[in-house]
């Protein structure tokens, strides 16, 4: 039966990432975007919330929670809301913990998953984008190729959030035609992380380039074993999460634009009260909403394991237009004061124009 | 919990309302477009039969969703369907339990009748607190006299002339009072002084009558005042009158955002069987840069399409929750009219010369489309209530 309420849990939840993300992100995000560093309590406190160890089941040391895109949905955007480079931070261990319990073997559950369930912030991250304009993670460049018991790895990558520091890092490759994970860890012989890349947005949020030069790891380390995995699920599952997190940047530029222009007077009155600009909110509001709710859909229907392809990259596809008009918007609200950086606009217009970019960098 | 899964019993109405539309409305749909005022009779006596007095209010999301696809089929001869409608929801949120039994009885009995509602005058579309028509209590008969002039009156010609059925007439009863003197009155098919003046010539839904009525001391029994004749200023905005005609907008605005996703999924249909046939099928996974560009713009036109259904979707569901949903209800009819015009437009746009063509339907949907964007509160009206709503603004605060 049709309804748009989320359950009692996934409001508890939602309250607590809102109380964290206030009392927390909200108070330093526009300096980690000028320094270019998120302060580590921030993601300890983040970790101690479980975002990652509650969807893992008890007998893999996890909370045992329910494993659901729709409840990671509704994190996603609240964390996004806070700032999106600490929500892609926080979150950035998913990207190998979700595949591995949605997709991995039981000895890649055994072996991976514990880890991600301890008192300190587990640092793993996927690295899928190439740093090329035809870009399609469906024909990667990067290559797999089964060698004697193991796979060798070659290629160039970029967008790898927290590639420097990560234990772990799921490669997507080109294997036999197929997109296909694999697992490499930290000192694998071959594998270089380059530099940190300097970005429009997400300043605060550290990726890196990354070079894989004959980079040989166990055979076992392919995700999902012999079987592999559907990588047509992560791809929906992470432009469910960017749709997401598209809704929340917005939110954030949607909420400011809107009382700023209750505040700023122009010709005696607010500016709010004049059309051109409260039209230009309302529009804001609609296509807000509107994204959420084609992100619960297709995040609902990953979650009863059917195919989401068409619900997800339609999601995507608005939210990435969305995400870019909305904070576009909200700066042209403001006039001359959004491009200033004492106002955070300009940041989320700057986030927000990354949405479309991200694919790969964040799942729920 | 959220979901998104119809039940068994909503799928099969919506699945039955489709096959009626294939098989029953589609053929005969381009007739009543080019024969503008004749009434297809075979087609209300069957509608009269299978939905005869179901109104428009409390309608839930199965029952939306059943009237996306009768206007998948066609919104004209959708709007043509016997039945209480716009009068009839006026007269369940305002009237009383004896008022609502004297007088949507008729609609579950006898012949096909309608219900109407006048609200637009001449002088007075959007601007609803405008209107010009009065009613006077003559207390020696007891009896309200109305006069003035009522125009686009959807179904006013079936409510009046072809049935007995009738109309809900918006008159006021002090024009100094402003919102507060607005009343909403229940004229009967029949009284002397209400006639039907005029069936106008549309752009589309050609099957549906609309029409203008001349009230010329129009005398109707005090009790057909729906609510409360006292003027009372709750405040300058609100009162009780005329928050209760804008509450009826509330349940009717994500009916007609539902109207409008039905005629646009009928030309986005359209569009991608011809495609289809030509061997192009969207590929929806694929990165922009390795889509043709109409893929982009079908796909591009199925995501503005599931953005309104969902905010339809949300609508509807508040309403059979009994939450407020003005915002969201605006929000809904706001988005569906835009979307329904842009895709009926480019759909005509894709098809080049079978679009243009009288031959294939594209073009009336493309003129059926517009008018979701215009009644029951234009793009532009919903769009001013949602600013006011997300503002916290009065209208005096934006106007």
């Amino acid at each position: 039966m049709i309804s748009f309420s989320p359950s009692e849990e996934q409001q508890m939840i939602v309250t607590m990432v809102k109380e964290f993300v206030n009392d927390h992100v909200r108070k330093v995000y526009r300096e980690c975007d000028e320094s270019g560093e998120i302060p580590p309590n921030i993601i300890d406190t983040a970790w101690e919330l479980g975002f990652i160890a509650s969807s893992i089941p008890e007998e893999f040391q996890g909370f045992g929670g329910e494993r659901s895109a729709l409840t990671g949905t509704l994190i996603a955007e609240e964390l996004a809301w806070g700032d999106l480079s600490m929500a892609m931070h926080i979150l950035c261990p998913s990207l190998v913990a979700m595949p591995v319990v949605d997709m991995g073997t039981e000895e890649q559950k055994k072996h991976f998953l514990p880890s991600f369930c301890g008192d300190k912030f587990k640092v793993a991250t996927a690295a899928l984008i190439e740093p090329r304009f035809d870009f399609d993670p469906a024909e990667l460049q990067t290559t797999a190729k089964a060698d004697n018991g193991s796979y060798i790895l070659n290629g160039d990558k970029c967008y790898v959030p927290l590639a420097a520091d990560a234990d772990l890092l799921l490669v997507y490759a080109n294997d036999g035609g197929k997109t296909q994970g694999f697992i490499v860890e930290k000192g694998t012989s071959g594998l270089e992380i380059v530099e940190r890349e300097k970005n429009m947005g997400i300043k605060a949020l550290s990726t890196y380039e990354v070079s894989l030069k004959d980079c040989k790891i166990p055979k076992d380390n392919r995700l999902g074993g012999d079987a592999g995995c559907d990588f047509g699920r992560i791809l929906n599952l992470s432009k469910v999460a960017l749709s997401a997190m598209a809704v929340g940047v917005a939110r954030a530029a949607f909420e400011y634009s809107r009382d700023y222009a209750k505040e700023r007077h122009a010709f005696g009155e607010p500016i709010a009260s004049r059309q051109a600009i409260a039209f230009m909110l309302a529009e804001m509001a609609i296509d807000i909403d509107a994204t959420r709710l084609m992100a619960w859909e297709a995040a609902w229907k990953l979650d009863r394991n059917e195919d989401a392809t068409k619900e997800a990259s339609l999601a995507k596809m608005y939210a990435d237009k969305m995400a870019i008009n909305v904070t576009s918007n909200a700066v042209q609200v403001l006039g001359g004061h959004g491009y200033i950086r004492d106002h955070p606009v300009e940041l989320w217009f700057r986030n927000g124009r990354g949405i479309a970019t991200f694919n790969g960098m964040a799942i729920v | 919990m959220i979901d998104f899964e119809l039940t068994a019993e909503e799928q099969a109405m919506i699945d039955r309302a489709h096959k009626e539309s294939a098989e029953v409305i589609r053929p005969i749909s381009r007739y009543y477009d080019e024969h503008e005022h004749k009434s297809p009779t075979e087609l209300i006596a069957q509608q009269w039969q299978q939905q005869g007095g179901s109104g428009i209010l409390g309608l839930g999301v199965g029952a939306s969703l059943r009237i996306l696809e009768n206007c998948w089929g066609d919104a004209g001869l959708m709007l043509v369907a016997p039945g209480s409608g716009l009068g009839g929801a006026a007269i369940l949120t305002s009237g009383t339990q004896e008022q609502q039994a004297k007088f949507l009885k008729r609609f579950s009995e006898g012949e096909p009748k309608w219900g109407a509602m006048a609200m637009t005058e001449p002088g007075a579309g959007s601007d609803t607190a405008a209107i010009q028509t009065t009613a006077v209590l003559d207390t020696e008969t007891n009896e309200w006299v109305l006069n003035g002039e009522k125009i686009f009156i959807t179904g006013g010609q079936r409510a009046m002339v072809d049935s007995d059925g009738l109309v809900v007439v918006w008159a006021t009863v002090d024009k100094t009072a402003g919102r507060a003197g607005m009343k909403p009155f229940v004229v009967e098919a029949g009284t002397p002084g209400a006639t039907i003046d005029k069936v106008e010539n549309k752009l589309g839904i050609r099957a549906s009558d609309t029409a203008a009525m001349i009230l010329d001391n129009c005398r109707i029994p005090y009790e057909n005042i729906l609510g409360s004749p006292e003027v009372r200023k709750v405040d300058s905005t609100q009162t009780a009158g005329f928050k209760r005609a804008m509450a009826t907008f509330d349940a009717t605005r994500p009916i007609i955002a539902a109207m409008a996703l039905g005629v646009g999924r009928a030309s986005l249909d359209f569009v991608k069987e011809a495609l289809e046939k030509e061997g192009i099928t969207i590929r929806y996974g694929l990165p922009r840069h390795k889509l043709t560009a109409i893929e982009c713009d079908v796909m591009e036109m199925e995501a503005d399409f599931k953005a309104a259904l969902m905010l339809m979707l949300r609508a509807v569901w508040q309403m059979s929750q009994f939450q407020p949903n003005s915002l969201e209800a605006s929000m809904a009819k706001a988005k569906a009219g835009i979307v329904v015009t842009r895709i009926t437009q480019k759909a005509v746009e894709m098809m080049g010369p079978l679009g243009y063509s009288r031959k294939y339907l594209l073009e009336k949907w493309m003129r059926d489309g517009k008018i979701n964007d215009i009644f029951e509160g234009t793009g532009q009206i919903n769009m001013l209530i949602v600013a006011r709503r997300i503002l916290d603004y009065t209208r005096e605060e934006l106007k």
